[in-house]
């Protein structure tokens, strides 16, 4: 039994194949990493893991269960947390709020998800900005508030879309450090990246994808030499 | 902070039991019923509209059931509309079930303009089916109790149970669930909300409370008919301006706002007669325009930046 496995997944919209036929297995406890050039539905297999869009066809299976099936708020409930490119912060909620109202997926009591959240934002870094609203923080600390409600929810496997897209170098290393940390805890980690540096330091594995269909899968540094990827990424001229 | 807020609340609410044996006079209590029936609207449409960020036109639906759920028992069955203190409400949170399950798995102004419907549906059905409702004749009863100081303290008593359940919602899991739902729905579904559910948490009482509300009208009014109880700019939309008043998803905010909202209109009424509604018009765009988060909106952002001041004063005491 897989710990994590897509099965011949496909997502059309109307004609449009975002997602084909794709296949990959996660194992417990790696970070698995999903690169493509803009477009070739990174994102989209995101939006289907977590159900935020119904398959065409194919399956997900979850620890031996099929999740493909179930509403999108059950799949958090099962233990997969996800993160959005686009930042999604609980704009008028404080940064503490932000993380309880993840908290309270396991807990009903405020006292609980209280702590749980403090213990979060110390985990995160970002115990100085507790109690300001989150539609005041800057990106950096938005990505990270993305990823620490997230983790409140105490997920066993973590989606990030995105984590270190539009932040600086010095802001991305911090990022990376965090999922670093994430990863000790022993959460799997399926992570897609436009920053091919990142992904380099930190993928166990990398899937390349492009028009919605593998093109490469392996270590890194098989990943960085294999010409149908420099050819998606740069062209045919310099495959 | 915390304790001021709460000490302030108790002065507040001594002075609002010990009010009527001061204001003796029928006309000023009959104001201050009205204030607290309003507030009551108020702060049930705000659990829905203000914390769970779905904006209903048509809290008229739930009002006029609870209205006539009580003067019904009196004009069929003969029991005593008070009764319909306690079946209103019910009646109405059933008629807001199926709604709610409906509308909302869809997001954006759905729920809105159902709402909207619902009010104007249940209008024109409660003139039409004349020979259940009595039809545009209304029905008047005889008032049980007259004495206008047992109404101000039926219609206090009702108001602190309406602010204590919504505050108590508010501030559980629930409350947390709302506001992340009325801030962003995805976000919330992502952190495993079920966003469906949730709304109908939010629905429920909020239909519940304005459902008595109504039912506290059909006794202390005596009178009803489909064109008052479910009418749509004195019912539906006063509320929102009640709340928009006050403040949106604050405590207090609208029972500050009905107050606000029936003592101006009164004034306006007596000093400026027929004109009374173009300057109240003006005014709600005044204060939409210049206060949008209400008064006691603002008042917490007053209030921040002021102690922000405070603190950053070098040496400072």
């Amino acid at each position: 039994m897989n710990y994590f496995e897509i099965k011949n997944v496909t997502k059309r919209f109307g004609g449009l194949a975002a997602v084909s036929n794709l296949s990959f297995q996660v194992e417990q406890g790696e970070i698995f990493g999903i690169i493509g050039p803009n477009g070739s539905g990174k994102t989209t297999v995101f939006n289907l893991i977590s159900r935020f869009f119904p398959l065409t066809s194919g399956e997900i299976y979850y620890k031996g269960k099929r999740i493909d099936l179930i509403p999108a708020h059950k799949i958090c409930e099962m233990g997969i947390g996800r993160t959005f490119q686009v930042v999604k912060p609980l704009r008028r909620m404080s940064v503490i709020d932000n993380i309880m109202a993840g908290a309270f997926l396991r807990t009903s009591s405020i006292r609980k998800a209280r702590h749980k959240a403090e213990e979060i934002i110390d985990f995160c870094g970002l115990d100085k900005y507790t109690h300001r609203e989150a539609k005041g923080l800057p990106i950096p600390l938005r990505k990270r508030l993305e990823i620490a409600r997230s983790l409140a929810t105490e997920p066993s496997l973590i989606l990030l879309d995105e984590t270190c897209a539009g932040l600086n170098p010095k802001e991305s290393e911090e990022a990376i450090a965090l999922i670093h940390r994430i990863r000790k805890t022993g959460i799997t980690i399926i992570i897609v990246e436009h920053i091919m540096k990142v992904m380099m330091g930190i993928s166990d594995r990398i899937l390349a994808i492009n028009f919605g269909s593998e093109i490469a899968l392996g270590k890194p540094k098989e990943i960085a030499n294999h010409p149908e990827v420099i050819k998606a990424y740069l062209g045919d001229a310099y495959a | 902070m915390k304790n001021r807020n709460m000490i302030l609340t108790g002065i507040l609410l001594i002075i609002a039991a010990v009010l009527p044996i001061f204001i003796d006079a029928p006309y000023q209590l009959h104001i201050l019923i009205l204030i607290m029936m309003w507030a009551v609207i108020g702060t049930s449409w705000n659990l829905l509209g203000g914390y769970a960020g779905q904006v209903s036109f048509g809290h008229a639906a739930f009002f006029g059931v609870g209205a006539y759920t009580a003067g019904l028992l009196v004009f069929h069955l003969g029991i005593s509309p008070w009764w319909g203190m306690l079946l209103g409400p019910i009646v109405a949170a059933v008629v807001a079930l199926p709604i709610g399950l409906i509308c909302f798995r869809l997001r954006g102004p759905y729920f809105a303009l159902a709402m909207l419907a619902l009010g104007e549906i249940f209008r024109l059905l409660f003139i039409n089916l004349a020979s259940f409702t009595n039809g545009a004749k209304g029905i008047l009863i005889m008032p049980e109790i007259t004495s206008k100081m047992a109404y101000y303290y039926i219609g206090l008593a009702m108001l602190l149970l309406t602010v204590l359940i919504t505050y108590l919602i508010v501030h559980s899991k629930i409350g947390y669930y709302m506001v992340s739902i009325r801030e962003d729905q995805d976000a919330a579904t992502s952190l495993g909300v079920p966003t469906t559910l949730y709304k109908i948490y939010a629905l429920l009482p909020s239909a519940f409370f304005t459902g008595m509300a109504g039912a506290f009208y059909t006794n202390y009014v005596a009178f009803i008919d489909p064109h008052i109880v479910f009418n749509l700019s004195n019912i539906s939309v006063m509320v929102i301006l009640v709340v928009m008043l006050g403040g949106v998803a604050t405590t207090w905010g609208p029972t500050v706002g009905a107050a606000i909202y029936i003592f101006l209109g009164e004034i306006f009424r007596t000093t400026l007669g027929p004109a009374n509604v173009l300057i109240f018009g003006v005014l709600v765009c005044l204060i939409i325009m210049f206060l949008p988060n209400g008064i006691v909106g603002e008042l917490n952002i007053i209030k921040r930046i002021m102690a922000r001041k405070k603190e950053s004063l070098p040496g400072g005491a």
